[in-house]
């Protein structure tokens, strides 16, 4: 008579999560600085996204221990990353009762080819998306919520922009289509067609759709929800500034109040050092996170 | 209702799922972000969300003590999940803001962590059989003689309401039925 782990169930957590900022934490001390600041959910890792690129090597799921530490330190929701096409990892990741797996193109594929088949799990799941396709094929290999890749690591909100308008493009064009069009539109998005025609009838994803990659000011966050994101991922951009507690602070008000820009203005005051951030245009092609999922 | 207009508080969560069904319901709605939107409205939704963003962000930007004034003038204020956790006097273990305006103990996560959260059907005194949809739900552990329990799910509280204050620990917003947010407009 109850029935766990439906579709309903697992959207329905990123329904709740809209209007805030999931943040990404290494310690049960960051991750209490986050809930004191506001953040909706945390993101534990063993090393954020900027370390990642900075270290290089194969960066895998975090050991078990760092995320039940930071699980018992928290009362908000906690998620954590496993390689793309990697179940087993989700598998582990699920048992501990994690709360969200973030299938992420900031840990080294162990699959060139395919996804995790995310129906088979009763914990929800969110990934990364580029454009409407790659977004609809996630979705439709059972993702629950969506969030664009941008540039993890970077400080450079640039990539993540560039993402959200190519989805909002692809939907504003496929919603103009006669329904006879729709099969030749799926067929060059490269995405299900039943999903195609559902985000036409919508003209929005049929999930929550977050920002991430590249975050690091309050206005990077308001500008991401202002081209209609519904909520934001801060990687790097809090625990490698100045001041994390202020700058977190800072982030979660702009997230509610992103039309407002005097609010805007006053939260952005004196907010210390952000983090230094890379140019796109010096990261080779081949390094780019973004360029992974299939 | 005619002619009211409801009030969802928008800082965190699932806002707009509230005002579409309001909107379904033929109801005025709008969006309230700051204290002075709280006095142009006639009635008051706190969403679903994470009951620690929102409490925080209430108190920083003066909401909390309009919408106490409020409620004690007899605005009705109907909170789920986070919301109902924010009315509460007492939540279990925990010293997080709130607004505590019911005389209900609250513990969060009371049903569990997401892999335990679940949809199950309810029967709810006064409105009749509905479909429940809990994530990381809270409960209410016990309530106070000025609460009337409306619907328990496992012995535990899933829906109270004391005067003009309405509670659910579970989301009408995140099914097509209409019929806790008709009974709310009737509170209106």
């Amino acid at each position: 008579m109850e029935q766990k782990g439906t579709f309903n169930v697992k959207a329905g957590l990123a329904q709740m999560l809209k209007g805030g900022v999931i943040m990404d934490v290494t310690t049960p001390e960051q991750a209490k600085i986050a809930e004191e600041a506001g953040a909706c959910a945390v993101m534990a890792l063993e090393r954020v996204p900027a370390d990642i690129r900075a270290t290089g090597g194969i960066a895998r799921m975090a050991d078990p221990s760092v995320i039940l530490r930071i699980m018992e330190s928290v009362t908000i929701p906690v998620m954590a990353k496993c390689r793309i096409g990697h179940f087993v990892e989700a598998q582990v990741l699920e048992s501990l009762g994690i709360d969200y797996i973030d299938e992420s193109e900031v840990l080294t594929p162990a699959d060139d080819k395919y996804h995790v088949n995310k129906h088979d799990f009763k914990v929800p799941f969110v990934c990364g998306a580029r454009n409407l396709g790659e977004a609809l094929r996630r979705i439709g290999e059972g993702a629950a919520m969506i969030r664009t890749k941008g540039e993890p690591g970077t400080g450079n909100v640039v990539e993540a922009v560039r993402h959200i308008r190519q989805v909002n493009d692809d939907i504003r064009w496929i919603s103009n289509l006669p329904e006879e069009e729709l099969m030749t539109a799926a067929k060059e998005l490269q995405a299900p067609y039943e999903l195609v025609k559902e985000t036409a009838r919508l003209k929005r994803l049929p999930v929550v759709n977050f920002a991430a990659g590249g975050i690091a000011t309050p206005a990077d966050a308001a500008l991401m929800m202002q081209l209609g994101c519904d909520g934001i991922f801060v990687g790097s951009g809090i625990f490698k500034s100045g001041d994390p507690q202020q700058r977190a602070r800072a982030i979660v008000a702009a997230t509610t109040y992103f039309n407002d820009p005097a609010v805007l203005a006053e939260v952005s005051r004196d907010l210390g050092e952000p983090m230094v951030g890379i140019d796109i245009s010096t990261i080779r092609p081949e390094e780019r996170m973004q360029e992974r999922g299939w | 209702m005619a002619g009211k207009t409801i009030g969802v508080l928008a800082l965190q969560g699932a806002f707009v799922e509230h005002e579409a069904a309001l909107r379904k319901c033929g109801a005025l709605v709008r969006q309230v972000r700051k204290p002075e939107e709280i006095q142009e409205v006639d009635g008051l939704i706190i969403p679903g969300g994470e009951s620690t963003t929102i409490g925080k962000l209430m108190n920083k930007y003066g909401l909390d003590k309009v919408i106490v004034d409020r409620a004690a003038q007899g605005m009705p204020i109907w909170g789920t999940c986070a919301g109902m956790i924010l009315l509460a006097k007492e939540i279990v273990d925990s010293d997080q803001l709130r607004l505590g305006l019911m005389d209900i103990s609250v513990k969060r996560n009371g049903f569990g962590r997401q892999v335990e959260s679940f949809e199950a059907d309810l029967e709810v005194e006064s409105i009749g059989p509905t479909r429940g949809v809990f994530i990381r739900a809270p409960y209410g552990e016990k309530a106070g003689d000025g609460v009337h329990i409306m619907a328990r799910f496992k012995e535990k509280i899933v829906m109270a309401q004391q005067y003009n204050l309405l509670c659910t620990a579970f989301h009408p917003e995140l099914t097509q039925d209409l019929c806790i947010h008709r009974y709310f407009l009737t509170m209106v």
